[in-house]
């Protein structure tokens, strides 16, 4: 189980509040651990990554054990600690605009 | 009992404002969308309960949000934009050819018989629809593709396809308008599209009446006489007498022809309403003095409005799809500032007041009539 945690207004979006947590088969990548968000929260499709290019969304970014994934391939394994739920996957919206 | 309900898009959310028939008192809900800038919003006029919304975010993207029952309650639908085909180039500001890229939605249209079906105007400029309520949108590509797309211009506040007008006669006839590319017409339900522009003057642009590349700001029309257009074009004020074909301007005494929206009053075809803006590069009202003109005679002879309206140190601005008319026996306008401010007249603008002074900066403002 994938623990995640999501910026103020996709929690929100996704009527949430914490963490969600995701079942990712396999090692946990950012991109496995993507699909499983939109694939339990289909709202979210689109607002963390393009709905056709997958890109990343320019002002959000992804975190893991204090390490900074935005600018991984999408699908660099993700660390131990969040495979084993011991730390979460963190998506983060940037500190930026009014 | 009827009433009237306004929905207000905000650049932090929506606001719902609802009243009797009297128009005094009004309850006002929200922010719903909180912290999002909601550029639209519109009802069905064949189901007033069933709402669309156009929310979006520079962090988020764009989202498309669905009420069923008048704005209590909203469900996010579908959000997928996607040209058709390859999508090509239009110009950038620089002229070189920039590739089309889907920003947001700026303007939502709902079918006038099917609640279903909704048209999207969306920057980079195309029109979409959805029959499906929302579900899933498709383009309709004639548009973009009838020959002159790889020539239009970005307007200042983007490339951006902001009028929709379903004519209530010719159920396959629709009117979109472009900034900074100018009008389109489509009589055969936006399978292809002509430029609608010729009386257009832009002495910005190279030919100043070209066939297309000018920044068309809002256009209006009376359903009882869907062949007659009121267009607020970045300077000038214009009318068509055939359904866009050929353009005369009704500036007449207007202080200044710069504004940004017009509407049309709801049981008078020749009456109609501006709100003259400084200039292109000043938004905001001349010498402060917040003023809505009203011509009687569908343009050239303007009045102002000014009964409630602040008539000094006022420099707001009113945008193009931040003013509505409502259409009960006593005709109601209103508009919203980007100060915040919505105003309301009960009686076609003899008379203002604001009905709330302090919301983030408006960005539409639609009425429906209730019954």
């Amino acid at each position: 189980m994938i623990r995640v945690l999501l910026p103020a207004h996709l929690k929100t979006l996704a009527r949430v509040t914490g963490e969600v947590r995701v079942d990712v088969p396999g090692e946990p990548t950012v991109v496995s651990v993507l699909d499983a968000i939109e694939a339990s929260y289909p709202m979210l499709q689109g607002t963390i990554r393009d709905h056709v290019t997958q890109e990343r969304r320019p002002f959000v970014r992804f975190f893991a054990c204090e390490e900074d994934y935005s600018l991984e391939p999408p699908d660099t394994p993700l660390p131990n600690a969040v495979a084993q739920g011991t730390e979460p996957f963190l998506i983060v919206g940037a500190m930026a605009g009014g | 009992m009827s009433g009237v309900r306004l929905l207000v898009g905000t650049r932090k959310g929506a606001f719902i404002l609802t009243s009797d028939g009297k128009r005094e008192r009004w309850d006002i809900t929200g922010p719903h969308f909180a912290g999002w800038e909601t550029y639209h919003l519109k009802g069905s006029p064949a189901d007033p309960n069933r709402l669309y919304a156009s929310q979006s975010t520079g962090w988020f993207g764009q989202l498309i949000q669905r009420s069923n029952d008048g704005g209590k309650t909203w469900e996010p639908v579908g959000n997928k934009f996607v040209y058709e085909g390859v999508p090509g180039t239009h110009m950038w500001y620089d002229g070189t050819p920039h590739p089309w890229k889907f920003a947001r939605v700026w303007h939502l249209e709902p079918s006038l018989t099917d609640p279903d079906t909704v048209y999207a105007g969306v920057e980079d400029a195309a029109l979409f629809r959805s029959t499906d309520a929302g579900q899933n949108w498709e383009e309709l590509p004639g548009l973009r593709g009838h020959g002159s797309g790889p020539s239009w211009h970005p307007g200042a506040g983007g490339m951006c396809l902001h009028t929709i007008i379903l004519d209530p006669t010719h159920r396959n006839r629709m009117f979109v308008a472009i900034s900074a590319a100018g009008a389109f017409r489509s009589d055969d339900a936006g399978e292809t599209w002509k430029p609608i522009n010729r009386g257009l003057k832009s002495e910005g642009i190279p030919n100043p009446n070209a066939e297309v590349g000018h920044c068309v700001h809002r256009i209006a029309m009376h359903k009882s006489r869907p062949e007659v257009l009121f267009m607020q074009k970045h300077w000038d004020v214009m009318r068509s007498n055939d359904a866009g074909d050929t353009w005369q301007e009704v500036s007449g005494n207007l202080p200044t022809d710069f504004g940004f929206p017009i509407d049309v009053h709801a049981h008078e075809p020749e009456t109609i309403y501006v709100v003259p803006i400084k200039s292109d590069s000043e938004h905001f009202p001349l010498d402060g003095k917040l003023r809505v003109y009203r011509s009687k005679s569908g343009g050239n002879e303007w009045e102002p409005l000014t009964k409630g309206l602040p008539q000094k140190d006022c420099y707001v601005n009113v945008l193009r799809d931040a003013m509505a008319v409502d259409s009960l026996d006593s005709c109601g306008i209103y508009f919203g500032t980007t100060g915040g401010q919505v105003y309301a007249s009960a009686d076609a603008g003899d008379n203002w007041a604001p009905i709330v002074r302090d919301l983030p900066a408006v960005l539409s403002v639609e009425a429906q009539t209730l019954q």
